[in-house]
């Protein structure tokens, strides 16, 4: 059952549930955080429309910074901009930043220390068409690895405007990681978002059950709904979205491991180094129980369309409900 | 700020540096590993930031209202230490503990462990980019009105790295008046000579290309220095780069100009150099007996 304190979309299961990009959220955000607080501005590399970030452009054009086509430059001029007080948000792709500039980030950002918030959109390989280039399947294991660094990965376009906004007062480096394509409008204006908390979406809290399932971004519809399919048929299943990745919310992971003895873990990133790594760093510590993982295995995306790419990497829902059914069968 | 140096000042700069030089040689000895030829290079125009140009305050280092100076080639930062604690930002005797286990003087410069700095740094090329993030920052806040000056000092071989060229393009295009680049150009780098590893000539004509108001200097001599520093100051509407031509391994006889004392300290064994259990009292005898009056081949 879906858990009514999370005061989720009513619509979520509908046919027509509404879907907007989640980089949408964050373009919403900045705008907002740029009107509460004058310290915050924007950088972008070339692709402020494409980042959303024009919108913050448009409405505070001197306190927006284009850098053209060099990451490099941009993480290390947030840096310096950050140095005399001011909260910078950096956007591009993910692939090139975080991925292009990844030491600059290390060193100027994470190892001074500096309130940089990161924005890396056209996440996974949903961004289709483009192809392998510039699908960022790798950035979540290479930002969660930094010391100092904060990793958040929205569900849906209304987290990724909290995220957005909350970014600016955790005083830390901190990397929002963005999805290009429309996603079902997963959560509301009301539903708790606190960096660092996992949100428990399906089952409640004290709830016993035979599977938990354990998603982030714009995967988690879709393990969402396997979680609904499975209940059709007398399996219960746990949802828990975890939208920050690290901190990762330690005490909601285990208690997820306690009640369900066995969790799939979903995320449309590499399986090496990501959610499926944090979670199963937490639950080997804690409380082990068997875990499997849905996410791409070890290989480089494609041209197609996010279906199509979803489906051939095996992050379809056939594949999260049988991944669900093979885990519980690993249950000692 | 007057940028006309007095006889008596230039003195006073030529004992500092002798300071600075000797520290370097005593902290990079007690450390066992580090860079003696770019800090040594680079003490002159060290010594004439810290105690004739900078606009800063070594007993309240977060003073918002200074200069900012980053150091993008943080291998170098023995000088940067040496020439803080003559300075009086910390204790002279502290310097002894550079590279050591617990030390506030890391290996390459890191503001966790001695917050006074203005950035970290040791991979190159990234230090322009955000001397270049400061001064825009002090622009959007003041306006052209500020009198805070950013300085970024960066090495020749370090201009390899191509994020140092992407920093340039912005630098120009938001005309930052407020930015003075010190290059030291020692024309060495760790493989060998600058030329031979990658040519940078002609550097002067690249940096004017890029819209940079070019200085060339000798950078042991304090009134060049200075000189070129005012007129630097006085460049309203775009950057400045001041190319300061230094002998690297300076003052210490047989590390002159030898890119084998690139990244070495003070007793290495090493084919055609002193022995090396000699090299660190040779270092400080030619230092002292030069008595501070360290001149330069372009004299």
């Amino acid at each position: 059952m879906i858990n009514q304190s999370q005061k989720l979309n009513p619509k979520l299961f509908d046919k027509k549930v509404d879907e907007v990009p989640i980089r949408k959220g964050f373009g919403q955000g900045l705008l907002e955080i740029g009107e509460k607080n004058p310290k915050v501005v924007g950088l972008c590399a070339d692709l402020t429309e494409s980042t959303q970030m024009h919108l913050f452009r448009n409405k505070f054009p001197n306190r927006f910074v284009e850098i053209g086509v060099a990451e490099q430059n941009l993480a290390g001029v947030a840096s310096g901009m950050s140095a005399m007080g001011k909260i910078p948000y950096i956007s591009s792709y993910a692939m090139f930043s975080p991925g292009r500039n990844w030491e600059q980030i290390r060193t100027t950002i994470c190892y001074n220390d500096r309130q940089v918030i990161i924005a890396g959109s056209h996440a996974g390989v949903s961004v289709g068409p483009d192809g392998g280039t510039h699908q960022a399947i790798e950035d979540i294991a290479i930002t969660r690895v930094i010391p100092n660094m904060i990793v958040i990965s929205p569900c849906d376009h209304i987290e990724a405007r909290k995220a957005t906004i909350a970014a600016a007062e955790t005083g830390k480096p901190t990397y929002i990681r963005l999805a290009r394509e429309k996603t079902p409008v997963i959560t509301t204006n009301e539903t708790p978002f606190v960096i660092g908390k996992a949100q428990l979406f399906y089952g409640e809290q004290s709830d016993r059950a035979d599977v938990g399932i354990a998603a982030t971004g714009a995967l988690v519809y879709k393990a969402l709904k396997v979680a609904e399919q499975l209940s059709k048929e007398n399996i219960k299943a746990k949802f828990l979205n975890i939208s920050t990745i690290k901190p990762i919310d330690i005490e909601q992971v285990v208690s997820l491991a306690k009640t369900c003895g066995a969790i799939v873990t979903v995320e449309e990133h590499q399986i090496h180094g990501g959610l499926g790594s944090a979670v199963s760093e937490v639950v080997t510590q804690n409380f082990p129980v068997p875990i499997e993982f849905i996410g791409v295995q070890d290989k480089f995306g494609q041209s197609g369309t996010p279906d199509e790419l979803l489906e051939h990497y095996g992050m379809g829902e056939s594949h999260i409900f049988a991944a669900a059914k093979k885990v519980i069968g690993r249950k000692s | 700020m007057s940028i006309n140096l007095t006889d008596e000042k230039i003195k006073f700069l030529e004992e500092k540096a002798k300071d600075i030089r000797i520290s370097i040689i005593e902290m990079l000895v007690a450390a066992g590993s580090g860079h003696s030829a770019g800090p040594l290079g680079m003490a002159d125009i060290f010594a004439t930031l810290y105690f004739f140009i900078l606009r800063h305050d070594p007993k309240k280092p977060d003073w918002e209202g200074r200069d900012r100076l980053i150091l993008s080639n943080g291998h170098i930062n023995p000088v940067l230490y040496s020439t803080m604690a003559h300075a009086g930002y910390f204790p002279v005797a502290e310097l002894l503990t550079l590279r050591k286990f617990g030390t506030r003087l890391q290996g390459h410069p890191h503001r966790e462990y001695l917050p006074m700095l203005e950035t970290s740094s040791g991979p190159l090329g990234s230090g322009l980019s955000q001397a270049v993030g400061m001064a825009i920052a002090d622009r959007m806040d003041h306006g052209k009105t500020s009198d805070r000056f950013f300085y970024c000092l960066m090495s020749d071989g370090e201009l390899d790295e191509g994020q140092s060229w992407e920093a340039m393009l912005l630098a120009a295009r938001e005309k930052l008046g407020n930015l003075i680049v010190i290059v030291d150009r020692n024309n060495i780098q760790i493989d060998g000579n600058t030329e031979d590893v990658m040519p940078l000539e002609k550097l002067s004509h690249k940096f004017e290309s890029f819209n940079f108001h070019v200085e060339e200097i000798d950078g042991h001599d304090y009134r060049a220095i200075a000189e070129a520093v005012g007129r630097a100051q006085a460049v309203f509407d775009g950057p400045s780069v001041i190319i300061a031509r230094t002998i690297p391994g300076k003052g210490v006889s047989f590390m002159e100009r030898d890119y084998k004392w690139h990244g070495s300290p003070p007793g290495t064994e090493m084919a055609g150099e002193p022995p090396k259990d000699e090299q660190a009292k040779i270092a400080l005898h030619d230092l002292r007996t030069l008595g501070g009056q360290i001149t330069s081949e372009h004299e």
